[in-house]
């Protein structure tokens, strides 16, 4: 930083390495291979440091984003079957609910701190964190599923499970539970796409709008998915709609989601490691997306199209949970977008807002 | 903001005055012994391995779970001081309101001297970070629990031993203070008692952890061990008022001698946390310090939020009864 006459002997300085796990990067030179979209803006940040954290959320979150979502739509799949009279479709849909919502919550529980304290989730009703009413739709869900699932492994085993007296319970409460189950199915799908939003995060954040939409859409065409790899295709009709109106409803949302973000703000959905992830949802929603579509009574073409739909919903919630994690290492993207709204509001006339005052 | 956002406001009925700190960065002199204070009382773990970051003085690096004091060390040249003089001379033509001191005339600095006494070639930024006891805490609200709550002195604490980890509000933070204590081991309850000579054990793993204001020391009348500890008077602590008051004295005191570049952080109450309960004097742009220029509390945003995942959740239903409907020939 001095500057003195003896400054020309001096050897070059070395590039200034990367230490704690990569945290502390040069200012927008991440050292990504790929050119960002937006053309880099010259802006001040401390020695690179991100100014927001990553939350913790590892990769069972993702899994508990994708399986949360199979749930919702395996559900409503099932109080539709549950109505029409569609047995086998009702059967695979309520088992496949249940099965991913008790796997969705192993790996939630699986990822906090202190997994002993999951029931603390549930001592409070708190509407201003979409956590809290999450876990309470979590749990409502959960209790609905399993009474469905088990009536139908009930019916398969031949009444062979030891439940006594409790069987008549269990069938009177089988038809309310399938649709209290299809009644919390959206909220479900839903609430994830809030509870990512809800955050400092700019990317998550900046997506509010349109996350949601983003966030329902997988989850139909994964259910969708589902029963088209489990069900009989003369009896998965409703499932192939669903898939199709899905993947065409995922692809209209994700882009208008990128289009109404701040492009600073986007960049991460499209860059590195989540942007791939993302570009291969895209590529596999369209396949199982057109598959669904065409597929009619072939077995085996609406089986591998629910495999892609399903792939295509993991790889959406992992890109998307990844992208937010990416965005928070970088303070270009907390800074810039800032920047940027506080000095509109201030071209605008608004200067009572900011929380930088001259006194 | 909206009926879903937490506010001191809510504790009112305490009768106590809301309790912060004013971190005057123009008299730190980076000497650390907040950070040291800071550890010593709340018995936080190392953060890290001991290692030289290349960020000048700075080898804490940031606030974290287990730093809840940081000192920030900016290093600046002639062009990095007059161009931050020059933003804090905008900002005051902003004429935003409540310029100069209680009472005071508000003053237009168009035609202050600000050459030399002292500008001189090179400067050291140094500014002591610490939680920011938002109005609107972003943590607060996100979390799912309740363990982290509005105390009676208007500040936002974590409770260990309700907290389960889930980490919501280390992404509701627009600052990146709070963190969920990730290393050590879990200590049994008599393991975490501190016996003298010996080094203590980690503890409230697996919990989010920040600075809770020194929430044992100002319920019996204490300052703050940061506060206690600094020499110079570089943190100040008291009721949020004077502390608001008082930056708004020194920050007049600045611009009158040409030190234009001076200007508050947090002291505006109509900002997007609504104001903080930790109000900052900074002599550059707040992302010089590593502070975000213009947070907002993500919740402000949350029923707008919910109406949108309302909606597509019912265009979700509307398209699974539209399934049964096209795929209705079996």
């Amino acid at each position: 930083m001095t500057v003195s006459d003896f400054d020309s002997y001096r050897p070059p300085e070395p590039e200034r390495r990367k230490r704690r796990g990569g945290k502390r990067r040069r200012a927008g030179a991440g050292g990504r291979g790929e050119v960002p979209v937006v053309p880099e803006a010259t802006f001040a940040s401390y020695y690179g440091q991100p100014v927001i954290k990553p939350p913790p959320w590892g990769s069972p979150i993702a899994i508990y984003l994708f399986l949360g979502g199979v749930a919702g739509g395996s559900a409503l799949l099932g109080v539709g079957a549950q109505l029409s009279g569609r047995r086998e479709l009702c059967r695979n849909s309520r088992l496949g609910a249940f099965g991913a919502i008790g796997a969705g919550s192993v790996a939630l529980i699986a990822d906090l701190g202190r997994p002993e304290r999951f029931l603390h989730m549930l001592r409070t009703i708190k509407p201003s964190s979409p956590m809290s009413l999450g876990s309470w739709v979590l749990t409502a869900f959960s209790a609905a599923a399993g009474v469905a699932a088990a009536a139908e492994v009930d019916r398969m085993s031949a009444a062979r499970l030891p439940l006594g007296p409790l069987r008549r319970v269990l069938q009177a409460l089988e038809a309310p539970a399938g649709v209290g189950a299809g009644v919390l199915a959206t909220p479900l799908a839903a609430y994830t796409a809030v509870l990512l939003s809800d955050t400092a995060n700019p990317t998550w954040n900046a997506a509010r709008q349109d996350l949601p939409f983003v966030f329902v859409s997988s989850a139909s065409l994964a259910a969708g998915g589902l029963g088209m790899l489990t069900t009989a295709p003369e009896h998965a009709g409703p499932a192939r709609a669903l898939a199709a109106m899905g993947a065409a409803g995922e692809l209209v949302a994700t882009r208008v989601m990128k289009r109404n973000m701040d492009p600073v703000a986007a960049e991460p959905l499209e860059l590195d490691g989540p942007g791939r992830l993302l570009k291969w949802s895209e590529r596999l929603t369209i396949a199982g997306g057109v598959g669904a579509a065409v597929a009619g009574r072939s077995r085996w073409l609406a089986a591998g199209s629910g495999a892609a739909l399903l792939a295509a919903s993991a790889l959406t919630r992992f890109g998307v949970l990844r992208a937010g994690l990416a965005a928070a290492q970088d303070p270009r993207y907390t800074i810039e977008p800032q920047k940027r709204r506080l000095a509109a509001r201030r071209r605008a006339g608004i200067v009572h807002d900011s929380i930088t005052t001259a006194g | 903001m909206n009926h879903l956002t937490e506010s001191p406001q809510h504790t009112r009925h305490s009768g106590y005055p809301r309790k912060g700190f004013f971190t005057d960065t123009s008299i730190c002199i980076g000497c650390k012994a907040c950070e040291v204070a800071c550890k010593e009382w709340n018995r936080n773990p190392a953060d890290s391995q001991y290692e030289l970051l290349e960020s000048s003085y700075d080898n804490t690096g940031e606030l974290g779970a287990d730093t809840w004091r940081h000192v920030a060390f900016v290093e600046q040249n002639r062009e990095h001081i007059e161009a931050a003089r020059e933003s804090g001379r905008a900002l005051v033509s902003l004429g935003m309101p409540g310029i100069g001191p209680p009472g005071g005339n508000g003053q237009n600095l168009q035609g202050v001297d600000t050459t030399p006494p002292d500008t001189p070639d090179f400067r050291w930024l140094m500014s002591s970070d610490v939680c920011k006891h938002c109005t609107n805490a972003g943590c607060l609200d996100v979390c799912p629990t309740g363990a982290l709550f509005r105390t009676e002195h208007g500040t936002v604490v974590v409770q260990d031993d309700i907290c389960n980890g889930c980490g919501t509000c280390v992404a509701g933070c627009p600052f990146g203070v709070i963190e969920r204590r990730s290393d050590g081991v879990v200590g049994t309850k008599s393991e975490r008692d501190f016996t003298p000579g010996e080094q203590a054990g980690t503890h409230n793993v697996g919990v989010a952890q920040k600075c809770t204001l020194c929430y044992d020391r100002i319920i019996d009348g204490q300052t703050p061990a940061c506060a206690q500890a600094c020499p110079t008077t570089s943190i100040k602590y008291g009721t949020r008022e004077d502390m608001v008051d008082t930056a708004r004295t020194r920050v007049a005191e600045l611009h009158a001698q040409g030190l234009t570049e001076a200007r508050l952080y947090g002291a505006n109450s109509q900002d997007g946390v609504g104001g903080t309960g930790s109000v900052f004097l900074l002599l550059d742009e707040p992302e010089v310090y590593g502070l975000p220029p213009d947070p907002r509390v993500p919740t402000a945003d949350l029923p707008q939020m919910f109406k949108r995942a309302g909606l597509a959740a019912a265009g979700m239903l509307a398209g699974a009864a539209a399934a049964f409907v096209l795929g209705g020939r079996r």
